[in-house]
């Protein structure tokens, strides 16, 4: 019986980059960083959720080939991943804290369906929502 | 450039072409002139449109002209405020306008398109905001709009096709 997901890898478009956005704005804990040659294995923990791991990885050789690594790279930046949902208890509050630190909001908080939501990008183009609950 | 051919584009262009699009996409309600568009990505206005296209598949101004028409449908659909509010609040000017162009895109008129969706039964509120308007949008690819595409320039005033 498995026991559920363990990593879920971004694409980012640089590492140093989505480190400082998802640790320093976010307040994610840097979780592995692991570097051979010009791969660079680097996971990030949510501090009320550990037991998941979430990658902030380069579409790049020798993973992907040369083509298909620009081919990713353009579709994160065109914001073509797949959608990202993080969860707060305050939307409103999380929003003025996280705009501040000058996250980029792509809609402000909005009441809708019994709750509050917002989006916003990290700096690769990767959309999340926000969604107080 | 062919048009089957993919252009390949610098990924940190394309991010600020996005964020052109996000723009358009929180308020496109507003006029949004090639000059606006292309300060927000921080290129020139020659650049924009044809980069923009290459990156996105419609030109600029057609793309607004999706997020209007299904802003407009969605208030037709969900709500019963008057036709001229609902066009006003999209980002027309005129009521004969929005009409004529709203028809152009759906084959509806507002009228038509708000008496058979208010007679369906929706069951949207599990369907997160994002998809249900997503789902909503027009296809701008399809003939109709390639008609129109063809009576327009693309590189003009995205709000000077309408």
């Amino acid at each position: 019986m498995s026991k559920g997901i363990g990593v879920i890898g971004l694409y980012v478009h640089d590492q140093d980059e989505a480190l400082d956005f998802y640790v320093n704005k976010l307040g994610f804990n840097v979780h592995a960083d692991h570097r051979n040659g010009n791969y660079r294995w680097l996971t990030i923990k949510h501090p009320n959720q550990t037991s998941f791991e979430l990658g902030l990885f380069l579409p790049q050789e020798p993973v992907l080939d040369a083509a298909t690594a620009q081919t990713m790279r353009e579709m994160v930046a065109k914001g073509a991943m797949p959608p990202l949902v993080l969860i707060v208890e305050d939307c409103r509050a999380a929003y003025d804290k996280l705009r501040a630190k000058g996250v980029e909001f792509t809609q402000e908080p909005i009441a809708r369906f019994g709750g509050v939501d917002a989006n916003f990008r990290d700096p690769s183009g990767n959309a999340w929502k926000m969604i107080e609950g | 450039m062919a048009s089957t051919g993919r252009v390949s584009q610098d990924p940190a262009l394309l991010r600020r072409l996005l964020r052109a699009k996000d723009r358009m996409d929180a308020a496109s309600h507003e006029e949004w002139p090639v000059k606006r568009l292309a300060d927000v990505s921080g290129v020139s206005e020659a650049h924009f449109a044809r980069s923009f296209k290459d990156a996105f598949g419609v030109p600029p101004h057609r793309y607004l002209l999706t997020r209007r028409i299904e802003r407009a449908k969605a208030m037709l659909r969900d709500t019963d405020m008057p036709i001229i509010d609902i066009a006003l609040d999209t980002g027309w000017n005129s009521l004969g306008t929005f009409g004529r162009v709203f028809k152009d895109v759906t084959g509806d008129s507002p009228t038509e398109l708000r008496a058979r969706e208010q007679a369906g039964v929706h069951s949207l509120e599990q369907v997160p905001h994002c998809f249900v308007s997503a789902a909503y949008r027009p296809d701008l690819k399809t003939a109709v709009s390639e008609k129109r595409r063809q009576e327009t320039a693309d590189t003009d005033d995205p709000d000077k096709e309408e």
